[in-house]
C-alpha cells in the first residue's frame, strides 16, 4: 500500500517535471501569413560550361588552362523582399548553408517563407561577424568544426569560418616540392575580433524580377535557380592570375578576390 | 498510517528538489574558485560552470591519446605538468610522427585570465582553442569529425558525458567544454609571491625584494601582476628567427604586429626553460644579458626596450632570485591535475 501510494506519487512528480523540460520555446515567424518553401539553387558553372569536378579543362581571363578538384561556399543570412517592400528575414539558425560542388542536394538552400511573391532576393556568401565570434555551442550542423564541414571550412588557428575555397590544379602554376601543379584559394576574414583586419564577408543582393519572380504558394515549392561563375572569381576588378598568385588564404590580396566573386552570381530564373 | 505517508512525501519533496538544481555535485568538489590576489576572469565561467564530472571528464580528455590521428599524442605531451604544462628542454614541440612545429608549447596554468590563446592571440575563446592541436598536421593531425566517432567508440565515454552534461551526446562543443572545465581549474597561485602578496605568514629575503622592487620599475609595464602578463602583443628585441615568424602579423595582416608575440606570464618560469616564442634562450640569465645587452633595433620594437634595460650584475642577481619566488611547487605536483590511473 505505502509502495504503491509512494510510486504514483513519483509518477505523477516525475510526469510534471519532464513535461516541464520538454517544453520548447516555439519561434513563431515574423512575417506573418501561411509559410511554404523557397528554394534557392545554385548552379555552378565556369563561364559558357556546366562545372565538372576534376574533368572539366576551363581557361581563365589569362588565358590559363585549370581544371577544379573542389568547391564549396557558405551562404548564409537570407532575406527576401516583396512588392511592396516589405522584408522577410529567414530565422538565423536556420539560414546557413554549405554549398558543395559534388554534392547535389547541398546545391539547394531550402527556407521556409511566408506565402508570397518576392522580388528581391539578398544573401551573405560568407558567415556573419557574430556566428564567427559566437559560443561553440552555436555552432551546429554545417558550422559545426566536426561534422558540418568535410574538407574543412574553419580556420583552428585564427579562429573564423574560410567562406570559399576552390582548388584545382593548372600547368600555369609553378609546380609543389611534390611535382603538383595546385592551386589553392581559401577565402574568410570576419574583421577581426579584438582587432580589426580583413572583412571578405560579402552581401549579395539580386533583383529577381527580369529572371522570374518566385511566388511562393502552400503546398508548392517556387525555386530561383542561380548560375554561380566561377571564373568571375579570375576576373573583375583585379585579373587575377594562377600563375602568380596559385595561393590564396588569409591575405590582403584575398580581398581582391572575394571583390571578383561576389560578382559569381546571377538569376537565370524561377521554376515556381 | 498517514503520518509515515506524509513523512515519505516530505522526503520525496526533498530528493526531487535536491535532483533539479543545477551544479549541485554530491561531494567535496569545489569547482572554479578565483585567488583572492587574482583579478576577474576573461573567461565566463556562469557559461560553462565547472563540475566535477565535467572536469574529470576534461582531464581525461587531456591525456587523452585518441585525439591524435594515430592516438599516440596527448594534450599532456607536450604540456607536461612537471615543467608547468610545457614541453620542458624543447625549443619547439615534436608532435606526431615527431614532426617538429614552430614555436615554444605554452603553459597551461591561468588561462581563465587570457583574453586570447596562441602565441600569437589568434583564438579568441578557450572553447575553440583544443580544435587547433587536434587538425594541425604537426601535432596531433586528426579530424575533429574522427575523434568524436574514435570517443562514441569507447563504452566508457559517452557515461561520462552523461554524468558531465546530462545525456550520452558527444559533440564538438561538449568536448571543448570539459577540456575547458579542466583547462580554468589548472590555476597556478600558491608561488611564494603569492603567499608574501595574500599575507600569509611569508617574507621575502632581503635579495628577493630588492629583485621585486627593480622587477616593479623595468619589467611590470609588461608582465603585469599578479598574472605577470597584461597580454598584449610586443616585439621585445629578439630579432627575427630563422623561419621569420611574423606572429601577430599573421593574425591582423597589420604591420605595425609584425614580430609581435603575447607577452607570457613569469610564473614557473624556473620550471619552463627554454624561453621565448622559438625557444631560443636557454637560461634565464641568457634572457636577462638580452634584455640588456642585444636588444635589436626593429620598426615594431617596444618602445619601452629601445636603448635595452639597464641592469647592473648585481640587479640581475636580484631579480633571478625574485623571479624565483614565481615557482609553484604546489602547481607542478597537484594530483588533481595529473593523469588519473
Amino acid at each position: 500500500m505505502k509502495v504503491k501510494f509512494v510510486f504514483i506519487y513519483i509518477l505523477v512528480i516525475s510526469a510534471i517535471v519532464f513535461q516541464a523540460c520538454s517544453r520548447k520555446d516555439d519561434v513563431v515567424p515574423t512575417g506573418g501569413g501561411e509559410m511554404s518553401t523557397l528554394s534557392i539553387q545554385f548552379d555552378n558553372i565556369v563561364g559558357a560550361k556546366k562545372l565538372q569536378l576534376n574533368t572539366g579543362a576551363y581557361v581563365n581571363a589569362s588565358g590559363e588552362t585549370f581544371n577544379i578538384s573542389l568547391l564549396q561556399y557558405y551562404i548564409s543570412n537570407i532575406k527576401l523582399q516583396d512588392a511592396s517592400g516589405k522584408t522577410f528575414v529567414v530565422p538565423q539558425d536556420s539560414s546557413y548553408f554549405l554549398v558543395k560542388e559534388g554534392d547535389g542536394a547541398s546545391q539547394f538552400a531550402k527556407v521556409r517563407v511566408p506565402t508570397g511573391d518576392y522580388y528581391t532576393l539578398s544573401f551573405v556568401l560568407g558567415v556573419d561577424s557574430l556566428r564567427n565570434t559566437m559560443d561553440i555551442s552555436k555552432r551546429t550542423g554545417v558550422l559545426d568544426p566536426a561534422t558540418g564541414m568535410d574538407n574543412g571550412m574553419y580556420w583552428s588557428w585564427n579562429s573564423g569560418y574560410i567562406f570559399f575555397k576552390l582548388e584545382g590544379t593548372s600547368d600555369a602554376v609553378p609546380a609543389d616540392p611534390s611535382g603538383q601543379h595546385k592551386f589553392r584559394y581559401h577565402i574568410g576574414g570576419f574583421g577581426g575580433y579584438s582587432a580589426p583586419t580583413i572583412n571578405n564577408i560579402k552581401t549579395v543582393t539580386i533583383d529577381l524580377r527580369n529572371g522570374g519572380i518566385p511566388r511562393v504558394r502552400a503546398g508548392r515549392q517556387a525555386n530561383v535557380h542561380l548560375m554561380v561563375d566561377v571564373l568571375k572569381v579570375f576576373d573583375g576588378n583585379t585579373r587575377v592570375s594562377l600563375a602568380k598568385n596559385s595561393t590564396v588564404m588569409f591575405s590582403d590580396f584575398s580581398t581582391l578576390v572575394a571583390n571578383n566573386y561576389v560578382n559569381m552570381f546571377f538569376h537565370d530564373h524561377t521554376e515556381n | 498510517m498517514y503520518r509515515k505517508h506524509l513523512i515519505i512525501l516530505l522526503c520525496v519533496n526533498v530528493i526531487l528538489f535536491a535532483c533539479s538544481r543545477k551544479n549541485d555535485t554530491p561531494s567535496l568538489f569545489a569547482g572554479f574558485k578565483a585567488p583572492a590576489n587574482f583579478p576577474t576572469t576573461a573567461y565566463d565561467i556562469v557559461k560553462n560552470p565547472v563540475t566535477k564530472e565535467g572536469f574529470e571528464l576534461g582531464r581525461k580528455l587531456f591525456y587523452e591519446p585518441r585525439m591524435s590521428r594515430n592516438n599516440t599524442i596527448s594534450c599532456g605531451d607536450c604540456h607536461l605538468q612537471t615543467s608547468a604544462f610545457t614541453h620542458h628542454g624543447h625549443d619547439v614541440s615534436h608532435g606526431i610522427d615527431d614532426r617538429l612545429g614552430s614555436r615554444n608549447a605554452p603553459p597551461i596554468m591561468n588561462l581563465a585570465w587570457h583574453p586570447a590563446f596562441m602565441l600569437d592571440g589568434g583564438i579568441f575563446d578557450l572553447d575553440l582553442q583544443p580544435i587547433a592541436p587536434i587538425i594541425n598536421p604537426v601535432e596531433m593531425d586528426e579530424t575533429m569529425d574522427n575523434v568524436l566517432r574514435k570517443l562514441r567508440g569507447i563504452p566508457a565515454y559517452p557515461e561520462l558525458f552523461r554524468k558531465a552534461f546530462g545525456t550520452p551526446e558527444i559533440t564538438t562543443a561538449r568536448l571543448t567544454k570539459a577540456l575547458s572545465q579542466f583547462m580554468v581549474m589548472v590555476v597556478s597561485s600558491n608561488s611564494k609571491y603569492d603567499r608574501v602578496m595574500r599575507g600569509e605568514g611569508m617574507q621575502f629575503t632581503t635579495a628577493e625584494s630588492a629583485g621585486y622592487k627593480i622587477f616593479q620599475q623595468q619589467c611590470n609595464s609588461c608582465h603585469k601582476e599578479p598574472l605577470f602578463s597584461d597580454f598584449t602583443y610586443r616585439n621585445n628585441g629578439i630579432g627575427a628567427g630563422p623561419n621569420n615568424d611574423l606572429g601577430r602579423y599573421d593574425i591582423t595582416l597589420n604591420a605595425a604586429d609584425k614580430y609581435k608575440f603575447k607577452v607570457p606570464s613569469l610564473r614557473n618560469l624556473g620550471f619552463t626553460a627554454p624561453y621565448m616564442h622559438d625557444g631560443r634562450f636557454y637560461t634565464l640569465g641568457g634572457v636577462l644579458d638580452h634584455y640588456t645587452n642585444e636588444i635589436q633595433d626593429m620598426p615594431t620594437l617596444d618602445p619601452l626596450l629601445k636603448g635595452g634595460l639597464r641592469l647592473s650584475a648585481t640587479d640581475k642577481e636580484y631579480l633571478l632570485a625574485f623571479l624565483q619566488t614565481l615557482n609553484d611547487t604546489t602547481f607542478i605536483t597537484d594530483r588533481r591535475f595529473s593523469e588519473q590511473p
